[in-house]
């Protein structure tokens, strides 16, 4: 494999990667503001499916976007409603609706399987793509993947940069703060769950109009990809950039299993279409064990320099949830 | 949870307000169905399907002959043991997402257990019921696996459980299409079916195990017993409410979330034995069925209540036994199944919040409007 291959293939690693960078940060905000949105791994089928119908029914890939971030925002409307009016545990109505709307997804798309349908096309951006290697790897892609690269970008400066990021992340931490400074908790709360969804809803068309194109049902290859993301989203320490890396680390381990298939002969193909789930629970594993209790005891056992090393490692690594994730406000 | 605190002291009101404590609950569950019907009509009509034959075909497809009844019964046992081993979990605060799994792992170990004594002379009897020793043992180790993860990784169960999902079904299709293919070549259709004495027998014709069933029901009592009439079951509900309080208290807090697993995932693996022995006798790719997913939904829709698991499981088989025939009869994608269940899921929880928010903080402002006129009156007297 030559220079060249290599590098048109990271550049695909950046695009295929690109929904769950979208569908990452948006459920990144949600979080940041407190609330679980658990219905990823259902909205990200159902929306692939809505907006392909749209797309193909309409012939305008646009508003099968729009529909895709309509039905994620809608999606995510119920579980704050749930959550944040109706004080129901967040996991609960999460975990219904994903199955809820995978079944929905199935069902209403079946008389759609297998139709082809309009794909967003890739619009090279007239100079830039001339540089060389990152013209290639920055520069040659479609729309929505410009859109990844921008929104990681503006997530993280929104985050942590501006007084509303400031109140985002003080309504995750410590909501009774932030309402005593004249936060509207549950409105914040409310309005980052929808965006966030609606950004999870995006993730949907970018792979039923582009990445991984037409709709297939249940061999659609979408089903868990969702569950990845909210894994991501913690190995992201809901920072987005970290996130971002996250997804793209995961797309470069999916690319080099597909590119490393004839060499692995040995390993069978089921072994390493799941590999992603076990590497799921080694990660959660690697950025919680620092929390762990006993992990500080074993370290203390430890001999000075090694100790120092491994300590180090797993404070880089370690991460630590919003204070109030899942928990409802209460105003008193 | 707190419905169970709040059952407790309605039953300690006088007769006249829990009557009407309990038609209000009443009336508001009926609506939750009320409600999950219409959204899932709605669906209907945007499938271009008649939503009124549709359901009239489930209603057919379920209780329509002998045969296809004892269909449900067959489905119903798998979701008596998933939804009776999920409230164990739900009662100590954790969300057994891995239960799928858990049914998987038991067919497995069950499969191999039947595949390592089938040669053997021991009697047929007892290498069934090695087998469903075995399954039990494997659904229990693979819970145990999600909750070390949990407890000593800080793996939050739900992502530990999930993916340990993806990996049991992987073992499954690498056995399958492996070290336990079908003589010449491996096929989805399973592995080569065992020979019928290591069938658990089931009733003339059908496919029904009178064992199997007896299995079932038995584990739901002994849940019910174990979470509502034991002190262990009171500590259990201790952890899940408040873990840091029961610590406190002095209970041993992470070995009950451990010892939860445990036994939710035994009555996992027994389903997935079940499976294995009395319906496919074979090992297939998809032999849980989505069964462990479907178990914490019925938790869910009853509010954790081990009474009610029995009828809302058997409920659930029909709707999946039912829909089946959708894709032949009406040209509908079977899994509108999946949408009525989780349309009354949902429907239910949110009309819970909506009781637990606007109804009973409307009555306990009614019941402190009339303790403050009691007060009143006790001093002027």
């Amino acid at each position: 494999m030559d220079g060249a291959t290599i590098l048109v293939g990271l550049a695909g690693v950046l695009a295929t990667a690109a929904p769950i960078v979208v569908a990452t940060v948006g459920e990144t905000f949600a979080e940041r503001a407190g609330v679980i949105n658990l219905s990823v791994n259902g909205t990200i089928l159902l929306s692939a499916m809505g907006s392909f119908v749209v797309a193909v029914t309409t012939g305008s890939l646009f508003l099968g976007f729009l529909a895709g971030a309509v039905i994620g925002a809608a999606v995510s409307l119920v579980v704050a409603a749930g959550s944040i009016t109706l004080r129901q545990s967040q996991v609960a109505v999460g975990f219904v609706l994903t199955l809820f709307c995978r079944d929905l997804a199935y069902f209403l798309g079946n008389p759609y399987m297998g139709e082809k349908g309009p794909i967003l096309s890739v619009r090279a951006i007239p100079g830039l793509a001339d540089i060389p290697i990152l013209g290639t790897l920055f520069f040659r892609h479609d729309v929505m993947t410009y859109f990844s690269f921008v929104l990681v970008v503006v997530a993280w400066w929104w985050i942590y940069r501006t007084r509303p990021g400031l109140m985002l992340r003080a309504v995750g931490e410590r909501p009774e703060s932030a309402f005593a400074r004249g936060a509207r908790v549950d409105l914040t709360r409310y309005l980052y769950t929808t965006l966030g969804g609606a950004l999870v809803g995006l993730a949907g068309p970018m792979f039923s109009l582009s990445v991984k194109a037409g709709w297939k049902g249940t061999i659609s290859g979408l089903d868990g990809l969702g569950w990845i993301v909210l894994a991501i989203v913690i190995f992201g320490a809901w920072n987005p950039v970290r996130a971002a890396l996250g997804a793209y680390l995961f797309g470069l381990l999916q690319w080099l299993s597909v590119v490393l298939q004839p060499s692995l002969q040995g390993i069978p193909s089921q072994v390493l279409q799941v590999a992603p789930f076990p590497l799921m629970i080694l990660t959660l594993l690697l950025v919680n064990i620092g929390n762990a209790e006993w992990v500080e005891r074993v370290l203390a056992a430890l001999p000075e320099p090694s100790r120092r090393i491994v300590a180090r490692i797993l404070r880089s690594l370690r991460v630590v949830q919003p204070r109030s994730l899942g928990v409802p406000f209460e105003r008193e | 949870m707190s419905e169970m605190s709040n059952l407790g002291s309605a039953a300690r009101r006088p007769a006249l307000r829990l009557s009407r404590q309990t038609w209000i609950n009443l009336g508001l569950q009926l609506g939750a169905l009320v409600l999950a019907f219409l959204l899932t009509s709605v669906i209907l009509l945007v499938a271009g399907a008649p939503p009124f034959d549709a359901y009239v075909q489930i209603a057919k497809g379920a209780v329509g002959s002998m045969g296809s009844f004892s269909n449900v019964l067959v489905a119903w046992v798998p979701l008596l043991l998933a939804a009776a081993g999920v409230l164990v979990t739900f009662a100590a605060g954790l969300w057994n997402i891995g239960v799928e799994g858990q049914i998987v792992l038991g067919a497995v170990l069950s499969t191999w257990m039947l595949r390592l004594l089938q040669e053997t002379s021991l009697s047929p009897a007892l290498i069934i019921a090695a087998a469903m020793v075995a399954g039990i043992v494997g659904g229990g180790l693979w819970a145990a696996l999600a909750g070390v993860l949990k407890t000593f990784g800080g793996v939050n169960e739900i992502f530990g459980g999930l993916g340990l999902n993806f990996v049991a079904t992987a073992l499954t299709l690498w056995l399958i299409f492996g070290p336990w293919k079908r003589p010449g070549i491996g096929s989805m259709s399973g592995t080569e079916p065992f020979p019928e004495q290591l069938w658990l027998p089931t009733v003339g014709g059908l496919r029904l195990s009178l064992w199997a069933l007896g299995l079932a029901i038995l584990a739901v009592i002994v849940v019910y017993i174990l979470l509502e009439r034991t002190y262990f079951g009171l500590r259990l509900k201790a952890v899940g409410r408040n873990g840091r309080a029961a610590f406190l208290l002095g209970v041993p807090t992470w070995q009950y979330g451990l010892l939860a697993f445990l036994v939710c995932g035994g009555l996992a693996g027994l389903a997935g034995a079940i499976q294995v022995t009395s319906v496919y006798h074979r090992l297939i790719p998809s032999i849980s069925s989505g069964y462990g997913f479907l178990g914490l939904m019925i938790g869910m829709l009853i509010l954790y209540r081990a009474i009610w698991v029995a009828p809302v499981a058997l409920f659930f088989a029909a709707l999946n036994i039912g829909s089946i025939q959708l894709p032949i009869v009406l040209k509908l994608d079977s899994t509108l199944s999946g949408v009525l269940q989780g349309a009354l899921v949902l429907f239910v929880l949110l009309v819970e919040g909506f009781r637990q928010r606007y109804i009973r903080r409307a009555r306990l402002a009614a019941v402190g409007a009339s303790m403050v006129t009691v007060a009143s009156t006790s001093e002027e007297a």
